[in-house]
């Protein structure tokens, strides 16, 4: 019971710290909004009609699922330089365990993701994406197990970095060909099979296919997902059980064995 | 009585480190001692203060502290600690409430719940108590980035005494702060430990702070250089003398030499007074001064003297 009061508190205060601060709740929706505004809005005017799918709502799921995932990694991330700054000392001397620590900064990055999520939701209305209340419902529980998987995923990187600096220059170069090979603006129906193999490895190709999966569910552009959502679900719970474990523990022990 | 901090052969070397960060030291801490770990940057006091609060683990030797094992017990340890960080460890968009509460619930004492109405009357009114003792009352919901620097060292203390700690760590609390704010602090760290009497482990680099503890422990390189109470390592290493001048040298030095004082001219006459008293080396001249100061060392003194032995 503790234990979980501590979780959530961990969690209520990555939330809190999210809206108190304005400037930052502004600029974490920035890339989103360039993405989807720019990028969706020009690939779709230049090219829409002759590949056939609507590339702005392509590029909108992709960027949900791309923008989500990253931001609950990124939010996890940042326990290691966290320690030595604000409360978040304090959270590392209580009296709790470490894996509380890890797993209440998984849910409070988690709705620290689905507050930018509901961000880049009102932008894609603006833009006239449609979005009827059924789907809204039934993304609803995806766009929650992304994040979750995203916070998994930050785990297993901060468990293997030892300083800021270190995961600064690596988140990067671990995201970036995600974004590309997980085809957050690009179809990767055909590709050679040595990206189709990096692909398949990218944790991130099974969120972004999982959102898309719901979202297009009926419609004549599900032909853009790659996956059934069933099979999406599988994998994303075998890696996020994988990850969990091995990075919380990974993480546990080098926490002290400095 | 059984001491409240033991510390025995602690080591450390951190990985890819050529020498010990902290290198086989041994001290203890009596309940209710005012202990200060001094030295300078990079001597080791960082470290031997993150293994003691649990959250470094050491390489060899053991740390026992309210009688938990700080390797094995480390929950239990944390449970009976207090810890005020070097840097501030407020969340500057959260209120000074939210903040005491969030703490109060790691520590299990309450339940969490997201507003400070729903919490338990017994949580209310400690954290009326608290607002008052600061005279606060108002100010308690208010973010903290609107509080005065001496405002939120007080705070993080008042938080960290919420959950009843044997001991308080408070490692250089006054770091930054303006004099007045730092003598507020230190009369407020008194009271706390006259009425709670909490055990107090402080490092600082203001010499001045530690005139009033009971046992100071100097620690260079990663060793213990000196251990013992402010009156003990003063008179073990800075000498106490007088210093004299007279309008003839030439009698006062014939004097001094008659009546076997040791003295060194500076041009003025140092004299060390070796257990004398100075009333008795004054009644012995007879040449007319025209300078008479007695200095007696300040902790100050005694630490540079100390490190400057160590690098010599």
């Amino acid at each position: 019971m503790k234990e979980f009061n501590a979780v959530i508190t961990i969690a209520y205060r990555d939330l809190m710290k999210l809206l108190r601060d304005r400037t930052r709740l502004i600029t974490s929706l920035i890339f989103p909004f360039i993405f989807i505004g720019i990028l969706g809005g020009s690939l779709q005017a230049g090219l829409g009609a002759s590949v056939g799918i609507n590339l702005l709502t392509f590029t909108f799921t992709g960027v949900l699922a791309q923008t989500l995932f990253m931001s609950a990694s990124q939010g996890v991330i940042s326990l290691i330089d966290d320690r030595e700054n604000d409360f978040s000392q304090e959270i590392f001397v209580a009296p709790i365990s470490r894996y509380t620590i890890v797993f209440g900064k998984i849910l409070g990055e988690t709705l620290v993701a689905l507050v930018q999520g509901l961000g880049i939701l009102v932008f894609g209305l603006v833009l006239g994406i449609q979005f009827s209340l059924e789907l809204f419902v039934a993304m609803a529980p995806i766009v929650v197990i992304v994040c979750l998987f995203g916070g998994a995923f930050g785990v297993v990187i901060l468990a293997n970095l030892g300083t800021r600096r270190a995961a600064d220059q690596i988140f990067n170069f671990i995201m970036l060909p995600q974004y590309f090979l997980a085809g957050v603006f690009n179809p990767i129906q055909n590709l050679p099979w040595y990206l189709d193999i990096l692909s398949k490895l990218s944790p991130l190709r099974y969120a972004v296919d999982l959102a898309r999966g719901v979202f297009y569910a009926g419609s004549p552009d599900y032909r853009v997902v790659l996956a059934s959502p069933l099979v999406n679900l599988a994998i994303i719970a075998a890696e996020f059980a994988g990850f969990l474990i091995f990075g919380t523990v990974l993480f546990v022990r080098r926490e002290r064995n400095r | 009585m059984q001491p409240i901090i033991i510390v025995e052969n602690l080591t450390k070397r951190y990985r890819n480190a050529s020498a010990n960060a902290v290198d086989d030291i041994s001290f203890s801490v009596a309940p209710g001692e005012f202990f200060c770990l001094l030295g300078p940057n990079g001597a080791g006091k960082t470290t031997t203060i993150s293994i003691l609060t649990t959250t470094l683990a050491p390489t060899a030797g053991s740390a026992m502290l309210a009688g938990y094992d700080a390797v094995k017990s480390a929950s239990a340890v944390r449970r009976n600690i207090g810890i005020i960080f070097q840097k501030p460890s407020l969340d500057m968009n959260l209120t000074a409430e939210e903040n005491i509460r969030f703490h109060a619930v790691l520590y299990g004492l309450y339940p969490f719940l997201p507003a400070y109405a729903l919490m338990p009357r017994a949580y209310r009114a400690r954290v009326h108590d608290l607002a008052a003792i600061l005279g606060i009352e108002k100010e308690i919901f208010n973010p903290i980035k609107t509080f005065s620097q001496g405002m939120k060292r007080k705070l993080e203390i008042i938080r960290s005494l919420i959950h009843q700690p044997k001991i308080l760590f408070l490692d250089e609390p006054t770091l930054g702060l303006d004099p007045i704010s730092r003598r507020n602090l230190w009369q407020y760290i008194r009271t706390i430990r006259a009425e709670t009497g909490t055990t107090v482990f402080l490092t600082t680099h203001y010499l001045d702070e530690t005139e009033d503890a009971d046992n100071i422990c100097i620690i260079n390189n990663g060793k213990i250089v000196t251990y013992g109470s402010p009156a003990h390592v003063k008179a073990d290493l800075v000498q106490e003398y007088l210093l004299l001048d007279a309008g003839n040298r030439e009698t006062l030095r014939e004097e001094l030499s008659r009546l076997e004082l040791p003295f060194v001219e500076t041009p003025q006459f140092k004299v060390n007074l070796n257990g004398r008293t100075t009333q008795a080396i004054i009644q012995a001249i007879a040449t007319p001064l025209t300078v008479l100061q007695t200095h007696s060392p300040t902790m100050e003194d005694a630490y540079l003297e100390i490190l400057g032995k160590e690098k010599a």
